[in-house]
Protein backbone atom coordinates (compact mmCIF):
# COMPACT_ATOMS: atom_id res chain seq x y z
CA UNK A 1 0.00 0.00 0.00
CA UNK A 2 2.50 2.63 -1.14
CA UNK A 3 0.78 5.86 -0.23
CA UNK A 4 2.96 8.93 -0.48
CA UNK A 5 2.86 10.94 2.74
CA UNK A 6 4.76 14.18 3.00
CA UNK A 7 6.93 14.74 6.03
CA UNK A 8 5.06 17.84 7.03
CA UNK A 9 1.85 15.96 7.76
CA UNK A 10 3.43 13.27 9.93
CA UNK A 11 2.59 13.19 13.63
CA UNK A 12 5.50 13.87 15.93
CA UNK A 13 8.19 11.21 16.15
CA UNK A 14 7.71 11.11 19.91
CA UNK A 15 4.11 10.02 19.55
CA UNK A 16 5.00 7.55 16.80
CA UNK A 17 7.68 5.81 18.81
CA UNK A 18 6.65 6.39 22.39
CA UNK A 19 3.05 5.23 22.29
CA UNK A 20 3.67 1.52 21.64
CA UNK A 21 6.42 1.44 24.28
CA UNK A 22 4.38 3.37 26.85
CA UNK A 23 1.27 1.28 26.35
CA UNK A 24 3.29 -1.91 26.81
CA UNK A 25 4.82 -0.56 30.03
CA UNK A 26 1.38 0.39 31.32
CA UNK A 27 0.32 -3.16 30.46
CA UNK A 28 3.16 -4.48 32.62
CA UNK A 29 1.93 -2.27 35.46
CA UNK A 30 -1.55 -3.84 35.40
CA UNK A 31 -0.11 -6.56 37.66
CA UNK A 32 0.38 -3.84 40.28
CA UNK A 33 -3.34 -3.39 40.82
CA UNK A 34 -3.87 -3.49 44.53
CA UNK A 35 -5.56 -6.86 44.82
CA UNK A 36 -3.79 -9.38 46.98
CA UNK A 37 -4.22 -12.94 45.82
CA UNK A 38 -2.78 -16.32 46.64
CA UNK A 39 -3.07 -17.68 43.11
CA UNK A 40 -2.24 -16.08 39.76
CA UNK A 41 -5.43 -14.49 38.39
CA UNK A 42 -4.57 -11.78 35.90
CA UNK A 43 -3.11 -12.53 32.46
CA UNK A 44 0.29 -10.98 31.67
CA UNK A 45 -1.06 -7.80 30.04
CA UNK A 46 2.45 -6.47 29.31
CA UNK A 47 3.23 -9.51 27.18
CA UNK A 48 -0.16 -9.30 25.45
CA UNK A 49 0.39 -5.63 24.57
CA UNK A 50 3.89 -6.36 23.26
CA UNK A 51 2.57 -9.24 21.12
CA UNK A 52 -0.33 -7.11 19.93
CA UNK A 53 1.97 -4.34 18.71
CA UNK A 54 4.46 -6.79 17.23
CA UNK A 55 1.83 -8.66 15.20
CA UNK A 56 0.04 -5.49 14.16
CA UNK A 57 3.13 -3.55 13.07
CA UNK A 58 5.98 -5.95 12.23
CA UNK A 59 8.15 -3.10 10.93
CA UNK A 60 7.72 -0.92 14.01
CA UNK A 61 10.26 -2.45 16.36
CA UNK A 62 13.79 -3.75 15.92
CA UNK A 63 14.41 -7.35 16.92
CA UNK A 64 16.02 -6.40 20.24
CA UNK A 65 13.21 -4.23 21.60
CA UNK A 66 11.78 -7.08 23.69
CA UNK A 67 14.95 -6.99 25.82
CA UNK A 68 14.33 -3.66 27.61
CA UNK A 69 10.55 -4.24 27.66
CA UNK A 70 11.01 -7.67 29.21
CA UNK A 71 13.56 -6.45 31.74
CA UNK A 72 11.19 -3.68 32.87
CA UNK A 73 8.39 -6.23 33.18
CA UNK A 74 10.66 -8.41 35.34
CA UNK A 75 11.52 -5.52 37.64
CA UNK A 76 7.88 -4.47 37.97
CA UNK A 77 6.55 -7.97 38.57
CA UNK A 78 9.34 -9.16 40.86
CA UNK A 79 10.21 -12.14 38.67
CA UNK A 80 13.90 -13.12 38.56
CA UNK A 81 15.59 -10.49 36.32
CA UNK A 82 16.08 -11.93 32.85
CA UNK A 83 12.93 -14.06 32.83
CA UNK A 84 10.63 -12.04 30.59
CA UNK A 85 13.68 -10.45 28.94
CA UNK A 86 14.79 -13.84 27.60
CA UNK A 87 11.38 -15.36 26.95
CA UNK A 88 9.87 -12.35 25.16
CA UNK A 89 12.95 -11.96 22.95
CA UNK A 90 12.90 -15.63 21.98
CA UNK A 91 9.16 -15.36 21.26
CA UNK A 92 9.75 -12.25 19.10
CA UNK A 93 12.53 -14.00 17.19
CA UNK A 94 10.14 -16.91 16.63
CA UNK A 95 7.54 -14.51 15.23
CA UNK A 96 10.23 -13.07 12.94
CA UNK A 97 10.85 -16.60 11.71
CA UNK A 98 7.14 -17.04 10.97
CA UNK A 99 7.04 -13.63 9.26
CA UNK A 100 9.89 -14.60 6.96
CA UNK A 101 7.68 -17.29 5.38
CA UNK A 102 5.49 -15.79 2.67
CA UNK A 103 2.10 -17.14 3.62
CA UNK A 104 -1.37 -15.73 3.88
CA UNK A 105 -2.02 -14.19 7.22
CA UNK A 106 -5.27 -13.35 8.86
CA UNK A 107 -6.56 -12.57 12.31
CA UNK A 108 -6.96 -16.25 13.20
CA UNK A 109 -3.39 -17.13 12.33
CA UNK A 110 -2.16 -14.13 14.35
CA UNK A 111 -4.18 -15.43 17.29
CA UNK A 112 -2.59 -18.86 16.91
CA UNK A 113 0.87 -17.32 16.82
CA UNK A 114 0.10 -15.24 19.91
CA UNK A 115 -1.32 -18.31 21.69
CA UNK A 116 1.87 -20.28 21.07
CA UNK A 117 3.97 -17.32 22.27
CA UNK A 118 1.82 -16.92 25.43
CA UNK A 119 2.05 -20.62 26.18
CA UNK A 120 5.80 -20.58 25.64
CA UNK A 121 6.24 -17.59 27.96
CA UNK A 122 4.00 -19.10 30.66
CA UNK A 123 5.83 -22.43 30.66
CA UNK A 124 9.19 -20.67 30.49
CA UNK A 125 8.30 -18.41 33.40
CA UNK A 126 7.24 -21.40 35.45
CA UNK A 127 10.41 -23.32 34.59
CA UNK A 128 12.70 -20.38 35.39
CA UNK A 129 10.80 -19.69 38.61
CA UNK A 130 11.21 -23.33 39.60
CA UNK A 131 14.92 -23.22 38.70
CA UNK A 132 15.62 -20.04 40.66
CA UNK A 133 13.54 -20.55 43.80
CA UNK A 134 11.85 -23.94 43.59
CA UNK A 135 8.37 -23.92 42.09
CA UNK A 136 5.03 -25.38 42.95
CA UNK A 137 2.89 -27.49 40.69
CA UNK A 138 2.11 -26.45 37.15
CA UNK A 139 -1.66 -26.49 37.28
CA UNK A 140 -2.36 -23.10 38.97
CA UNK A 141 -0.84 -21.67 35.79
CA UNK A 142 -3.53 -23.10 33.52
CA UNK A 143 -6.46 -20.69 34.18
CA UNK A 144 -4.48 -17.44 33.72
CA UNK A 145 -2.85 -18.84 30.58
CA UNK A 146 -6.20 -19.73 29.01
CA UNK A 147 -7.46 -16.30 30.08
CA UNK A 148 -4.41 -14.70 28.46
CA UNK A 149 -5.05 -16.51 25.17
CA UNK A 150 -8.70 -15.45 25.23
CA UNK A 151 -7.71 -11.89 26.16
CA UNK A 152 -5.41 -11.52 23.16
CA UNK A 153 -8.03 -10.46 20.56
CA UNK A 154 -9.41 -7.57 22.68
CA UNK A 155 -5.85 -6.45 23.48
CA UNK A 156 -5.01 -6.63 19.76
CA UNK A 157 -8.07 -4.46 19.07
CA UNK A 158 -6.86 -2.03 21.72
CA UNK A 159 -3.45 -1.89 20.02
CA UNK A 160 -5.16 -1.26 16.67
CA UNK A 161 -7.23 1.58 18.17
CA UNK A 162 -4.13 3.11 19.73
CA UNK A 163 -2.34 2.68 16.41
CA UNK A 164 -5.08 4.55 14.58
CA UNK A 165 -4.78 7.41 17.04
CA UNK A 166 -0.97 7.25 16.82
CA UNK A 167 -0.99 7.68 13.05
CA UNK A 168 -3.84 10.19 12.96
CA UNK A 169 -3.06 13.79 12.17
CA UNK B 1 -4.91 -11.01 3.69
CA UNK B 2 -1.52 -10.75 2.09
CA UNK B 3 1.64 -11.45 4.06
CA UNK B 4 2.53 -8.51 6.28
CA UNK B 5 5.04 -5.92 5.26
CA UNK B 6 8.18 -7.01 6.96
CA UNK B 7 11.39 -5.37 7.98
CA UNK B 8 13.27 -7.61 5.53
CA UNK B 9 11.62 -6.12 2.45
CA UNK B 10 14.29 -3.70 1.33
CA UNK B 11 17.41 -3.54 -0.73
CA UNK B 12 19.19 -0.71 1.01
CA UNK B 13 22.51 -1.88 2.39
CA UNK B 14 22.12 0.42 5.40
CA UNK B 15 18.74 -1.07 6.32
CA UNK B 16 20.06 -4.59 5.88
CA UNK B 17 22.97 -3.87 8.22
CA UNK B 18 20.58 -2.35 10.71
CA UNK B 19 18.43 -5.50 10.65
CA UNK B 20 21.45 -7.71 11.05
CA UNK B 21 22.60 -5.65 14.03
CA UNK B 22 19.11 -5.98 15.51
CA UNK B 23 19.28 -9.77 15.39
CA UNK B 24 22.81 -9.84 16.81
CA UNK B 25 21.68 -7.58 19.67
CA UNK B 26 18.63 -9.76 20.32
CA UNK B 27 20.77 -12.92 20.39
CA UNK B 28 23.31 -11.31 22.71
CA UNK B 29 20.45 -10.06 24.89
CA UNK B 30 19.07 -13.59 25.26
CA UNK B 31 22.51 -14.77 26.39
CA UNK B 32 22.72 -11.88 28.88
CA UNK B 33 19.20 -12.72 30.10
CA UNK B 34 20.14 -16.35 30.70
CA UNK B 35 23.25 -15.16 32.56
CA UNK B 36 21.04 -12.94 34.74
CA UNK B 37 18.83 -15.94 35.55
CA UNK B 38 21.88 -17.99 36.51
CA UNK B 39 23.10 -15.15 38.73
CA UNK B 40 19.64 -14.88 40.31
CA UNK B 41 19.84 -18.60 41.02
CA UNK B 42 23.33 -18.78 42.46
CA UNK B 43 23.97 -15.30 43.86
CA UNK B 44 20.61 -13.65 44.62
CA UNK B 45 21.92 -10.64 46.64
CA UNK B 46 23.43 -9.13 43.46
CA UNK B 47 20.06 -7.78 42.31
CA UNK B 48 18.85 -6.59 45.69
CA UNK B 49 19.64 -2.93 45.01
CA UNK B 50 18.00 -2.57 41.62
CA UNK B 51 14.97 -4.66 42.58
CA UNK B 52 14.55 -2.66 45.77
CA UNK B 53 14.54 0.52 43.66
CA UNK B 54 11.92 -0.91 41.32
CA UNK B 55 9.84 -1.92 44.33
CA UNK B 56 10.03 1.59 45.81
CA UNK B 57 9.07 3.09 42.46
CA UNK B 58 5.99 0.93 41.92
CA UNK B 59 4.67 0.68 45.48
CA UNK B 60 2.97 4.15 45.48
CA UNK B 61 0.79 3.16 42.48
CA UNK B 62 -0.53 0.18 44.38
CA UNK B 63 -0.85 2.02 47.68
CA UNK B 64 -2.82 4.88 46.16
CA UNK B 65 -5.46 2.69 44.52
CA UNK B 66 -5.83 0.10 47.27
CA UNK B 67 -8.61 1.87 49.28
CA UNK B 68 -10.81 2.12 46.17
CA UNK B 69 -10.55 -1.59 45.53
CA UNK B 70 -11.19 -2.49 49.14
CA UNK B 71 -14.30 -0.32 49.04
CA UNK B 72 -15.78 -1.90 45.93
CA UNK B 73 -14.91 -5.50 46.73
CA UNK B 74 -16.93 -5.54 49.93
CA UNK B 75 -20.16 -4.08 48.49
CA UNK B 76 -21.62 -7.43 47.39
CA UNK B 77 -20.92 -8.96 50.77
CA UNK B 78 -22.48 -6.01 52.59
CA UNK B 79 -25.73 -6.41 50.64
CA UNK B 80 -25.84 -10.13 51.47
CA UNK B 81 -25.24 -9.34 55.15
CA UNK B 82 -28.24 -7.04 55.21
CA UNK B 83 -30.62 -9.83 54.19
CA UNK B 84 -29.10 -12.44 56.49
CA UNK B 85 -28.94 -10.12 59.47
CA UNK B 86 -31.60 -11.76 61.64
CA UNK B 87 -30.49 -15.38 61.35
CA UNK B 88 -26.83 -14.37 61.54
CA UNK B 89 -27.51 -12.39 64.70
CA UNK B 90 -28.85 -15.48 66.44
CA UNK B 91 -25.98 -17.72 65.48
CA UNK B 92 -23.42 -15.05 66.35
CA UNK B 93 -24.97 -14.61 69.81
CA UNK B 94 -24.57 -18.36 70.37
CA UNK B 95 -20.99 -18.31 69.08
CA UNK B 96 -20.18 -15.39 71.35
CA UNK B 97 -21.42 -17.24 74.42
CA UNK B 98 -19.30 -20.27 73.47
CA UNK B 99 -16.29 -18.09 72.80
CA UNK B 100 -16.63 -16.34 76.15
CA UNK B 101 -16.55 -19.69 78.00
CA UNK B 102 -13.48 -20.73 75.95
CA UNK B 103 -11.83 -17.39 76.65
CA UNK B 104 -12.18 -17.79 80.41
CA UNK B 105 -10.74 -21.30 80.12
CA UNK B 106 -7.89 -19.96 77.97
CA UNK B 107 -7.09 -17.23 80.52
CA UNK B 108 -6.88 -19.82 83.27
CA UNK B 109 -4.59 -21.95 81.11
CA UNK B 110 -2.42 -18.97 80.17
CA UNK B 111 -1.96 -18.10 83.82
CA UNK B 112 -1.11 -21.69 84.66
CA UNK B 113 1.26 -21.88 81.68
CA UNK B 114 3.12 -18.76 82.78
CA UNK B 115 3.39 -20.12 86.33
CA UNK B 116 4.76 -23.48 85.10
CA UNK B 117 7.26 -21.75 82.83
CA UNK B 118 8.45 -19.65 85.74
CA UNK B 119 8.96 -22.73 87.90
CA UNK B 120 10.92 -24.41 85.08
CA UNK B 121 12.87 -21.19 84.43
CA UNK B 122 12.08 -21.49 80.71
CA UNK B 123 13.28 -18.54 78.70
CA UNK B 124 10.70 -17.36 76.25
CA UNK B 125 11.88 -15.69 73.07
CA UNK B 126 9.03 -13.20 73.15
CA UNK B 127 10.16 -10.20 71.16
CA UNK B 128 8.54 -7.02 70.00
CA UNK B 129 7.57 -6.75 66.33
CA UNK B 130 9.87 -4.53 64.29
CA UNK B 131 7.12 -2.68 62.50
CA UNK B 132 3.41 -2.92 61.72
CA UNK B 133 2.64 -1.99 58.13
CA UNK B 134 -0.05 -2.17 55.52
CA UNK B 135 -0.06 -4.91 52.91
CA UNK B 136 -0.70 -2.98 49.73
CA UNK B 137 -0.73 -5.47 46.89
CA UNK B 138 0.58 -8.61 45.37
CA UNK B 139 1.96 -9.91 42.13
CA UNK B 140 -1.17 -11.00 40.30
CA UNK B 141 0.11 -12.60 37.14
CA UNK B 142 3.42 -14.28 37.87
CA UNK B 143 3.97 -17.83 39.01
CA UNK B 144 5.54 -16.77 42.31
CA UNK B 145 3.31 -15.64 45.16
CA UNK B 146 4.48 -12.29 46.48
CA UNK B 147 2.77 -9.52 48.42
CA UNK B 148 3.98 -5.96 48.83
CA UNK B 149 4.37 -4.40 52.26
CA UNK B 150 4.40 -0.64 52.81
CA UNK B 151 7.56 -0.64 54.95
CA UNK B 152 11.17 -1.04 53.91
CA UNK B 153 14.73 -0.93 55.13
CA UNK B 154 14.13 2.60 56.47
CA UNK B 155 11.77 1.00 59.01
CA UNK B 156 14.22 -1.74 59.94
CA UNK B 157 12.83 -4.43 57.66
CA UNK B 158 15.42 -6.87 56.32
CA UNK B 159 15.22 -9.94 54.08
CA UNK B 160 14.43 -13.16 55.92
CA UNK B 161 12.26 -11.68 58.65
CA UNK B 162 8.95 -13.47 59.29
CA UNK B 163 5.69 -11.59 58.78
CA UNK B 164 2.50 -12.32 60.67
CA UNK B 165 -1.00 -10.96 60.76
CA UNK B 166 -3.57 -11.16 63.52
CA UNK B 167 -4.83 -14.51 62.25
CA UNK B 168 -1.49 -16.19 61.70
CA UNK B 169 1.75 -16.39 59.78
CA UNK B 170 1.81 -14.66 56.39
CA UNK B 171 5.28 -15.39 55.06
CA UNK B 172 8.72 -13.89 55.14
CA UNK B 173 10.46 -10.88 53.65
CA UNK B 174 12.11 -11.62 50.32
CA UNK B 175 13.52 -8.27 49.28
CA UNK B 176 13.42 -4.74 50.56
CA UNK B 177 13.40 -1.29 49.06
CA UNK B 178 13.80 1.68 51.34
CA UNK B 179 10.02 2.20 51.75
CA UNK B 180 8.52 -1.06 50.51
CA UNK B 181 9.25 -4.74 50.86
CA UNK B 182 8.22 -7.88 49.05
CA UNK B 183 6.85 -10.78 51.11
CA UNK B 184 7.11 -14.38 49.93
CA UNK B 185 3.74 -15.77 50.94
CA UNK B 186 3.49 -19.17 52.64
CA UNK B 187 1.74 -20.47 49.55
CA UNK B 188 4.64 -19.61 47.22
CA UNK B 189 6.24 -22.62 45.60
CA UNK B 190 9.61 -21.72 47.12
CA UNK B 191 8.40 -21.41 50.70
CA UNK B 192 8.75 -24.10 53.39
CA UNK B 193 7.79 -23.77 57.06
CA UNK B 194 8.58 -26.24 59.87
CA UNK B 195 5.26 -26.96 61.57
CA UNK B 196 3.76 -28.81 64.47
CA UNK B 197 0.33 -30.42 64.59
CA UNK B 198 -1.42 -29.09 67.69
CA UNK B 199 -3.55 -32.21 68.24
CA UNK B 200 -0.66 -34.70 68.22
CA UNK B 201 2.45 -32.59 68.69
CA UNK B 202 4.00 -34.21 65.62
CA UNK B 203 6.47 -32.30 63.48
CA UNK B 204 5.63 -31.52 59.87
CA UNK B 205 6.85 -29.44 56.99
CA UNK B 206 4.51 -27.12 55.07
CA UNK B 207 5.44 -26.31 51.49
CA UNK B 208 3.65 -23.81 49.26
CA UNK B 209 1.88 -25.10 46.18
CA UNK B 210 1.49 -21.78 44.40
CA UNK B 211 -2.32 -22.03 44.25
CA UNK B 212 -3.35 -20.71 47.64
CA UNK B 213 -2.81 -23.92 49.60
CA UNK B 214 -0.01 -25.60 51.50
CA UNK B 215 1.18 -29.17 51.10
CA UNK B 216 2.02 -30.58 54.52
CA UNK B 217 4.42 -33.52 54.85
CA UNK B 218 4.74 -35.37 58.12
CA UNK B 219 8.35 -35.56 59.28
CA UNK B 220 7.54 -37.97 62.10
CA UNK B 221 8.08 -41.61 61.10
CA UNK B 222 5.13 -43.86 61.96
CA UNK B 223 3.12 -41.02 63.42
CA UNK B 224 -0.62 -40.68 63.84
CA UNK B 225 -0.90 -38.62 60.68
CA UNK B 226 -3.21 -35.75 59.87
CA UNK B 227 -6.94 -35.32 60.21
CA UNK B 228 -9.19 -32.76 58.60
CA UNK B 229 -9.42 -29.67 60.77
CA UNK B 230 -6.04 -30.11 62.44
CA UNK B 231 -4.49 -26.81 63.47
CA UNK B 232 -0.87 -26.33 62.39
CA UNK B 233 1.48 -23.98 64.25
CA UNK B 234 5.12 -23.10 63.68
CA UNK B 235 7.52 -25.36 65.55
CA UNK B 236 10.40 -22.86 65.63
CA UNK B 237 12.80 -25.49 64.28
CA UNK B 238 15.49 -23.93 62.14
CA UNK B 239 15.19 -20.58 63.84
CA UNK B 240 13.61 -18.54 61.06
CA UNK B 241 10.02 -18.48 62.27
CA UNK B 242 9.29 -18.00 65.96
CA UNK B 243 7.53 -20.98 67.59
CA UNK B 244 3.79 -21.30 68.25
CA UNK B 245 2.43 -18.95 65.60
CA UNK B 246 -0.81 -20.26 64.10
CA UNK B 247 -0.24 -21.11 60.44
CA UNK B 248 -2.88 -23.20 58.73
CA UNK B 249 -5.76 -25.65 59.03
CA UNK B 250 -5.71 -29.06 57.35
CA UNK B 251 -8.42 -29.25 54.70
CA UNK B 252 -7.74 -32.65 53.18
CA UNK B 253 -5.48 -35.64 53.66
CA UNK B 254 -4.07 -38.36 51.48
CA UNK B 255 -1.83 -40.72 53.39
CA UNK B 256 1.20 -38.99 54.86
CA UNK B 257 0.54 -35.79 52.93
CA UNK B 258 -2.12 -33.23 53.76
CA UNK B 259 -3.42 -30.08 52.14
CA UNK B 260 -3.81 -27.07 54.37
CA UNK B 261 -5.23 -23.57 53.99
CA UNK B 262 -3.40 -20.65 55.62
CA UNK B 263 -5.27 -18.96 58.46
CA UNK B 264 -4.15 -15.48 57.47
CA UNK B 265 -5.73 -14.97 54.09
CA UNK B 266 -3.59 -12.36 52.31
CA UNK B 267 -6.54 -11.23 50.19
CA UNK B 268 -8.28 -9.93 53.30
CA UNK B 269 -5.25 -8.63 55.17
CA UNK B 270 -4.92 -4.99 56.07
CA UNK B 271 -1.95 -4.89 58.36
CA UNK B 272 0.90 -7.23 59.05
CA UNK B 273 3.60 -7.33 61.72
CA UNK B 274 7.21 -7.85 60.78
CA UNK B 275 8.92 -9.90 63.47
CA UNK B 276 12.65 -10.16 64.11
CA UNK B 277 14.22 -13.36 62.89
CA UNK B 278 13.95 -15.91 65.70
CA UNK B 279 17.65 -16.73 65.47
CA UNK B 280 19.86 -15.27 62.77
CA UNK B 281 21.21 -18.01 60.50
CA UNK B 282 24.98 -18.49 60.64
CA UNK B 283 26.71 -16.13 58.22
CA UNK B 284 27.64 -17.66 54.90
CA UNK B 285 31.40 -18.13 54.61
CA UNK B 286 32.61 -16.05 51.68
CA UNK B 287 34.07 -18.15 48.88
CA UNK B 288 37.85 -17.99 48.73
CA UNK B 289 39.32 -15.37 46.40
CA UNK B 290 36.15 -13.35 46.10
CA UNK B 291 35.05 -10.19 47.76
CA UNK B 292 31.45 -9.90 48.83
CA UNK B 293 29.87 -6.62 49.83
Amino acid sequence: MPIFVSDLEQPSALRLQALPITSTLIGSCVGLLPFVSTAPVIPPVGLLMALGWRLLRPELWAAWVALPLGLTDDLISGAPPGTAMTLWTIAFLGIDLVDSRPMWRDHWLDWWIAAVAILFCALGQWAIGAFVAGGGTLWPLIPPTILAILAFPPIARLCAALDRWRLAQ
Amino acid sequence: MAPPRHRNRGFSRRIQYGLFFGYVAAGAGVVVGLALILIARFDPPVFQGIRGLALDATAPITAATRPIVRGTSSVARDIGDYFNAASENGSLRKQLADARRDLIQARVLAFENARLKRTLKLVDGQTQPIVAARIIGSDLSGTRRFATLAAGSADGVAPGQPVRAADGLVGRIAEVGSHAARIVLLTDGGSAVPLRVVRTGEAALGEGRGDGALEVHSTTVGGVGFRRGDLLITSGVGGVYPPDLPVAVVTGTSGEIATARPLAEPAKLDFALVLPQAAAPPPVAPPAGRKRH
